[in-house]
Parts: structure tokens; C-alpha cells; sequence
């Protein structure tokens, strides 16, 4: 099976979109705090401005048609209260200069508001101006007078700085805390899918049930066109089954009456050739019949272990009944076969498709022995469980062939003269493996095959 | 101070090349010195030598010309004249933070900021290095078995009922001539009320005005006064014969004046005048001060009474034109009713 290509991750997108709002909205949020902080302090300098010109605008006084202004020692000194600040004024009646700076700029602004602002420089640095106005009635008729006030940005600029690493502090806490929100949501988001992938994964090779846990409504589509695939590859599944199962017992049968036949023409025949065609005929009709009857064993391995039983299995027992119920094959064709060194062992099984497995070892062993050799069968066991060895002094395997033969229909390379369909490997390897086990094949140091059964102990 | 080499030189002031009138020019250290600082200062010579001798001793072929001025000329060689100087010095607070204020100083951190209190550095600019209070001196001999005034309130009686002996005998500065008297005197009607009455007796008996302290002291001493009122405490008590007089710090308020330095904006060398500052300023607070004024004046004892001036844009308000001309008027109106 290959492995699906990886193209980007939801997480991985989530964690990082996530990441990249909380980024923006913690800018933002510097930006505004800061902004607005910035505001704020503007219009508390303004505010402070205001009184100082209006305390010296409250100041003036008209005494015989002249304005006389006593300057209130609070109105400079207060500017000065929280940070040093240079300070500068100017009081003017219209545009007559009277006292304070003269050269210091005036704010143009509304003309009918209160107060008018400006930020300028003046004496080489940055300076914050305000100017309010009263209409006098003097000798002249009315006018305005008119105070500006002028104070240095050095308290502002303090204030600024620490506002700045304040909201710093507020952006950088409000991008940690989205962090953290963002890993968790990102892996809360994705554990349904973790948990549906951990569900299929966990299933048996032959377990095609429905997912039926409840999922996130996203995710019901997938899991519904998985559930139906899953259906329909169990439905072809099982056709493909019974049809080979119904096919091979429909060959069989035939095949007998034909085997039956050509027995009897091959007595009646006395013509060498007719005979010689007639015997190869019937070795023909073996190995389907053979395979016809393997494949229906595989068939009933397939059903049995869907439906695996688990009964108490005596090992030694089913080993003995195998190995006696061989021996008429065995005897047949001049090997011998024996239980050697047999133990005491119980499993947890189906004890039909055990006998089987066993069963298809032991033929294998005998088919491809020549006469005359050997077969020892042994059940030994261990901490961890049961093994049950099939050893022979046949040929042995190839070596570039011990991967491969446990599939199915594959055949070792010198095996060409001998009846077989390549299953019983097979049929092997899946029962052992249904109960937990592991199949293993070697060769014996002095020559022969060695297939083992490992069964875990229950 | 024989080994700098130092030479005194008076200057009068029909000589000076310059527009600014200077009272004396004094310099200090080796003839052939890599580096000179320039000083322009209000303080007398000998007030302020201790600070120069000490700095010399810590820079090696260093020199100093040390200029005395009338606060008005310093003002005057600074901005009108734009003379090249590294440090100004000045009893005259208001004119100093003027001169901070209209950007003609530069900014400076002491090495030892932290260290200082918060009176005593304005915007990096001024830099506090004295407390100087205004002081009462009385001749103990002139006043017999009178008693001594410890605040104003008895000052004013102790002259309401001797009308006679104190007439023509109670001093204090002229404030249209003295800065640093226009100074005391402004910050004392900050203060209370009381000092337009104390004006408005002493006026009544034909007050002396003086333009400085030492002349003030000098009359006190001499007999010529009784009572001289808002004299440099610290002059007077750095005097040898100050057991002569009674120097008096008011019970009721005492005005503190701080004596400030600042580095031109347009000083030649600043950074050995960063460096003076340094010296002036780690000598003149803490705990290891080694200070000008003599130690016998313990403004600690009196710590609650003290007014002291604090620098800031706040003493600009006196400085306006219209202010000071309406203060003056009525100063005068107070003082001078002969």
C-alpha cells in the first residue's frame, strides 16, 4: 500500500491563520491603546495649557481706561509641577505686544472658539502652544486681548515613552494569551479526525463495519461515503468469495466423475501411449481437483476467521490427531512422520482452522519430500506461547524465496513436477495470524525446511 | 594655591575690552595649560575659590579664568554679547532659569544625577549647588540690652517702638539695582503679606539701600547700621569676624536661595565644563559634602521654616516686564516716602 502524499496541514493552517489574526489584532491593539493614550495625554497638556492662559487672561484688569495684567505666579510655575518644562508666553491686546516673548507664534485657529491650539518649535525645541482671548473695552474702544502660552514636550514625551511600553506590554500579552487559545484550538479542532483515523487504524484486516461513533457534522460526509465504500467492498468482497467457493465445488465434483473415467479407460487401455496420456491426464485432474479443494479450504478460513471462535484449544492433542490422520498419505509415499518431543499447551482458538493450518503444513511437508525422508513434528512451548515446528530433509527452500512464498498461489521455483496450488502457506500464515501468531519459515542447518507455528499463550 | 600659579589680576572696567562690565578676572593653574575653563560667575573670588583649587587638583594641566560679574552683566555677556563662556555661575535664580528657559544653556547629566536631590537639578540645564538663606544680621553691640528679633513680626515691633534709635540704621538691598535682593524680596511677598508691612516700617525710617551683602555686613560691622534685613546668610557667616554680629534666620519663613551653574549653549569647551560640574556638584551634596558656605550655618535646625526657592518657570513671572515694573512701583512707593 502506498502512502497518501501530504499536501499542507489542517492544523499546521488553522495554528497559523489563528496566529496571523491574533498578530494583526495585537498590532491593532497597540495602535489604538497607544493612540488613544497619546490623544489623552495631548489633551491633558492642552488642558493644563488652557488654564495657565486663562489664569493670566483672568489676570487683566482695566484701571483707568488702561489694561494692567498682574501676572499670577501659578500660572508658570503649574507647568512646571510634574516634569521640567520650558515655558513661554506672550500677552498681546490685538495685535500689540505687551509682554512675555514677542516672537513667540500665535495659533491661528477658530476664531470664536475659547481656545486654539498649535504645536510648533520655538528656541530649538518642540513646543505645545495655546491661545485664549477676552474682549476688553479699552480707551481705544474694544479689543481683544490675548494670551499664548507655550510649555516644552518633555513631560508629554515621558509619558508617551511609558504609554508606548505599556501597550507594547498589552500587544505582546494579548499575542501570548492568543498563542496559547490558538494551539488549543487547533488541536481541539482536529481531534475528531485523530480519533476517526485512530478507530479505522485499530480495525482488524477483515473489519469492514460502519464507522457508527458520532463525528462533527463536517466531517459526516467523509464518513459517510467511507461507510459506504466499506460496504461495497464488503459486498464485492464476499461475491468474489462465494463465487470461488461455488465455483470450485461445482469444478470438484466433475472432476471426480472425469478422474473416475479416465482410472477405468486407463486399465481397459492396453496401447503404452494411450496409457501414458491417460496417466498424465489423471495427475492433471489432481492438482485441479487439489486446488479446487483449496480454494474452498481458504474460502472457509476466510468465513471462520471473520467469525473467529475462541475455544480452549488442547495443542497436543491437535497436534497427535493431525499428525495420525497424515500418516496414511505419509505412509503412502514412503516418509515418516513423527510427533517428536510433544508438550503440554492450551490456546484460545477456532481448533478447526488450527487443524487446518497444521494440516496444510504437514501436506506441503509430505508433498515435497522425496521418499524416504523424514518429517518431525514438535510442539514445544515457552514464556511466551506455543510453537509448533514442522521440520523435513527434503530439498529445503530458496533462500530468495522465504519473503515470498506465504503468498497466495506462489510456488517455489523447484516445485514444477509436484501437485500444488500455493495456498497452504497462505491458509497458514492467516490463521496464525488471526490468532495473534506468527508463521515462520526457514531451513535446518543440515539440510530440509523448517515451518513453525507460534501461537501467543492465552 | 601657590603651586597652580595663581595670579590675580583687577580689571577695571573702562579697560575691558568687551561691553560687559566685569568686577575682576582671576586666573588659576599652570601658565602653559593644554585646557582652559572659562568661568563667568556672581560669586566673589574668595567664596568660590575652594571649588577651584579642589577641581584643579583632580585635573592635571588644567587652568581656569574665573570672571566676577553683576548678575545683570552676566546676563547681559551671554545673550547680548555672546561671549564664549563654559560655565555660569549665579546667585540670581531667576535670571539662570531664564537663561535655561530661552535655551542659552545646554543639557548636561551629572555623573552623579541619581544622587541628587530633586531641587536641585531643573531640566538638565540648572544645577543647584549651594542653599543660601536670606538672613536678619543685627549688631549685637548697636542693640544693647534689646532683644534680638527671631522673626519679622518682631523685627517690625523691636523698630515700631525705637523709632528713634533705628532711623536712618535698618538696611536692605535696593531692589531696582540688586537682582538677587529683587529675588528675595519677590519670593518673600510670595510668602506672606508681612514683608510689604516690614517695608512699609523700614520705609518709615528712612531705610539704606545697598546694592550687595558684603556692604551691608560691612555697615552693620562698621555701626553705621543696626539691623540690615534680607542679607546672603551665607556671606555673612563665611566671614572671619562673624562673632561680631547676630546672623538671624527668620522663625517665621527663611528665603533659601540656590546658587546655580550652567554650561552656555555656545561654551568653547564643554565637555571639561561637563566635567567641573561633575567636580562642583559631587563636592556640594551628599554625604561627603565639603561645602561653601561654612559650616556653622545649619539649615537643618530650621528645616520647617525653610522657603526654598524652586527653580522653575515660575520665577519668569517676576521677570515680566509688566510685573516688575508694578512690583517696583509699589516697592518704591513702600521704601521711599522721604
Amino acid at each position: 500500500m502506498s502512502t497518501p502524499v501530504a499536501h499542507g496541514s489542517i492544523r499546521r493552517r488553522l495554528l497559523l491563520s489563528l496566529l496571523a489574526s491574533a498578530a494583526v489584532l495585537a498590532i491593532v491593539v497597540y495602535f489604538v491603546v497607544q493612540s488613544v493614550a497619546r490623544q489623552v495625554a495631548q489633551e491633558s497638556q492642552d488642558n493644563v495649557l488652557t488654564a495657565s492662559a486663562l489664569s493670566i487672561l483672568d489676570s487683566a484688569r482695566l484701571s483707568g481706561g488702561e489694561i494692567s495684567i498682574d501676572l499670577p505666579y501659578s500660572a508658570l510655575s503649574m507647568l512646571d509641577s510634574i516634569s521640567d518644562e520650558r515655558v513661554f508666553y506672550a500677552i498681546r491686546l490685538e495685535d500689540e505686544f505687551l509682554s512675555g516673548y514677542a516672537d513667540l507664534p500665535e495659533p491661528t485657529g477658530d476664531p470664536n472658539g475659547t481656545s486654539s491650539f498649535l504645536s510648533t518649535t520655538f528656541l530649538g525645541e518642540d513646543v505645545r502652544v495655546v491661545l485664549v482671548k477676552r474682549r476688553m473695552s479699552t480707551d481705544t474702544g474694544r479689543s481683544f486681548l490675548k494670551v499664548s502660552v507655550a510649555q516644552t514636550l518633555s513631560g508629554q514625551k515621558q509619558a508617551l515613552a511609558r504609554i508606548s511600553r505599556t501597550s507594547m506590554g498589552i500587544g505582546a500579552g494579548f499575542f501570548l494569551v492568543s498563542v496559547l487559545l490558538a494551539a488549543l484550538i487547533s488541536r481541539s479542532t482536529i481531534r475528531p479526525l485523530d480519533r476517526l483515523t485512530g478507530s479505522v487504524s485499530r480495525r482488524g484486516p477483515k473489519d469492514l463495519r460502519p464507522v457508527a461513533a458520532p463525528v462533527p457534522s463536517e466531517m459526516v460526509p467523509l464518513v459517510a461515503s467511507l461507510n459506504s465504500f466499506m460496504r461495497r467492498l464488503q459486498q464485492s468482497l464476499m461475491r468474489s468469495e462465494d463465487f470461488i467457493a461455488e465455483a470450485a465445488h461445482r469444478v470438484r465434483t466433475p472432476l471426480a466423475v472425469v478422474r473416475t473415467k479416465a482410472e477405468v479407460a486407463q486399465r481397459k487401455s492396453d496401447d503404452p501411449e494411450t496409457r501414458k496420456a491417460l496417466r498424465e491426464m489423471i495427475r492433471a485432474i489432481d492438482d485441479s481437483s487439489r486446488t479446487a479443494g483449496q480454494l474452498l479450504d481458504h474460502a472457509m478460513v476466510t468465513f471462520r476467521l471473520d467469525h473467529l471462535a475462541r475455544e480452549e484449544i488442547s495443542l497436543h492433542r491437535l497436534v497427535q490427531d493431525t499428525v495420525e490422520r497424515m500418516r496414511p498419505t505419509s505412509e503412502l509415499k514412503d516418509v515418516t512422520l513423527e510427533a517428536t518431543e510433544v508438550e503440554t499447551a492450551t490456546i484460545k482458538g477456532d481448533p478447526i482452522l488450527v487443524q487446518n493450518a497444521l494440516h496444510n503444513l504437514l501436506d506441503n511437508a509430505v508433498k515435497y519430500s522425496p521418499s524416504g525422508a523424514e518429517i518431525h513434528v514438535a510442539l514445544t512451548t515457552t514464556d511466551d506461547g506455543a510453537k509448533i515446528s514442522v521440520k523435513d530433509t527434503g530439498p529445503g527452500f530458496q533462500t530468495d524465496e522465504l519473503d515470498v512464498l506465504p503468498k497466495r498461489f506462489a510456488r517455489g521455483a523447484n516445485t514444477q513436477d509436484i501437485v500444488g496450488s500455493g495456498l497452504g502457506l497462505t491458509i497458514a500464515k492467516e490463521v496464525v495470524e488471526a490468532h495473534g501468531g506468527t508463521l515462520h519459515i526457514t531451513n535446518n542447518p543440515g539440510g530440509g525446511a523448517c515451518v513453525s507455528l507460534v501461537f501467543p499463550s492465552s | 594655591m601657590r603651586q597652580f600659579g595663581l595670579s590675580l589680576v583687577l580689571i577695571f572696567a573702562a579697560g575691558w575690552a568687551s561691553a560687559f562690565e566685569a568686577e575682576e578676572v582671576a586666573r588659576f593653574g599652570p601658565e602653559n595649560s593644554d585646557r582652559e575653563l572659562r568661568i563667568i560667575s556672581t560669586a566673589d573670588i574668595a567664596f568660590f575659590e575652594p571649588m577651584i583649587t579642589s577641581f584643579l587638583a583632580s585635573a592635571p594641566n588644567t587652568s581656569i579664568e574665573y570672571t566676577v560679574v553683576s548678575s545683570s552683566e552676566l546676563q547681559k555677556a551671554i545673550v547680548d554679547e555672546g561671549e564664549a563662556f563654559d560655565v555660569a555661575v549665579s546667585s540670581a535664580m531667576d535670571l539662570q532659569t531664564k537663561l535655561a528657559n530661552d535655551g542659552w544653556a545646554q543639557r548636561f547629566t551629572p555623573a552623579a544625577n541619581s544622587a541628587l536631590p530633586d531641587w536641585a537639578v531643573w531640566n538638565d540645564m540648572l544645577f543647584a549647588f549651594t542653599q543660601e538663606p536670606a538672613a536678619i544680621v543685627v549688631s549685637k553691640s548697636g542693640l544693647g540690652d534689646l532683644p534680638v528679633p527671631d522673626s519679622r513680626n518682631d523685627l517690625i515691633n523691636l523698630l515700631r517702638q525705637h523709632p528713634d534709635l533705628f532711623r536712618g540704621r535698618v538696611g536692605t538691598y535696593d531692589v531696582r539695582q540688586s537682582g538677587l535682593g529683587y529675588l528675595f524680596a519677590t519670593q518673600d511677598t510670595r510668602a506672606s503679606e508681612i514683608y510689604w508691612r516690614l517695608t512699609e516700617v523700614m520705609g518709615a525710617l528712612d531705610a539704606q539701600l545697598y546694592c550687595c551683602s558684603s556692604d551691608m555686613i560691612d555697615a552693620v560691622k562698621s555701626g553705621e547700621l543696626l539691623i540690615a534685613y534680607n542679607v546672603l546668610g551665607s556671606y555673612a557667616i563665611n566671614r572671619a569676624d562673624r562673632d561680631e554680629f547676630a546672623i538671624i534666620l527668620p522663625s517665621d519663613f527663611t528665603t533659601v536661595m540656590l546658587r546655580t551653574a550652567l554650561i552656555p549653549s555656545n561654551a568653547p569647551s564643554s565637555e571639561l565644563a561637563a566635567l567641573f560640574l561633575d567636580h562642583l556638584m559631587a563636592r556640594s551634596h551628599g554625604q561627603d559634602a565639603q561645602l561653601l558656605t561654612n559650616p556653622a550655618l545649619d539649615l537643618s535646625q530650621n528645616e520647617a521654616a525653610l522657603n526654598r526657592i524652586r527653580i522653575g518657570p515660575g520665577l519668569l513671572v517676576f521677570l515680566d516686564q509688566l510685573k516688575k515694573r508694578a512690583f517696583l512701583s509699589e516697592w518704591e512707593s513702600a521704601i521711599l516716602q522721604n
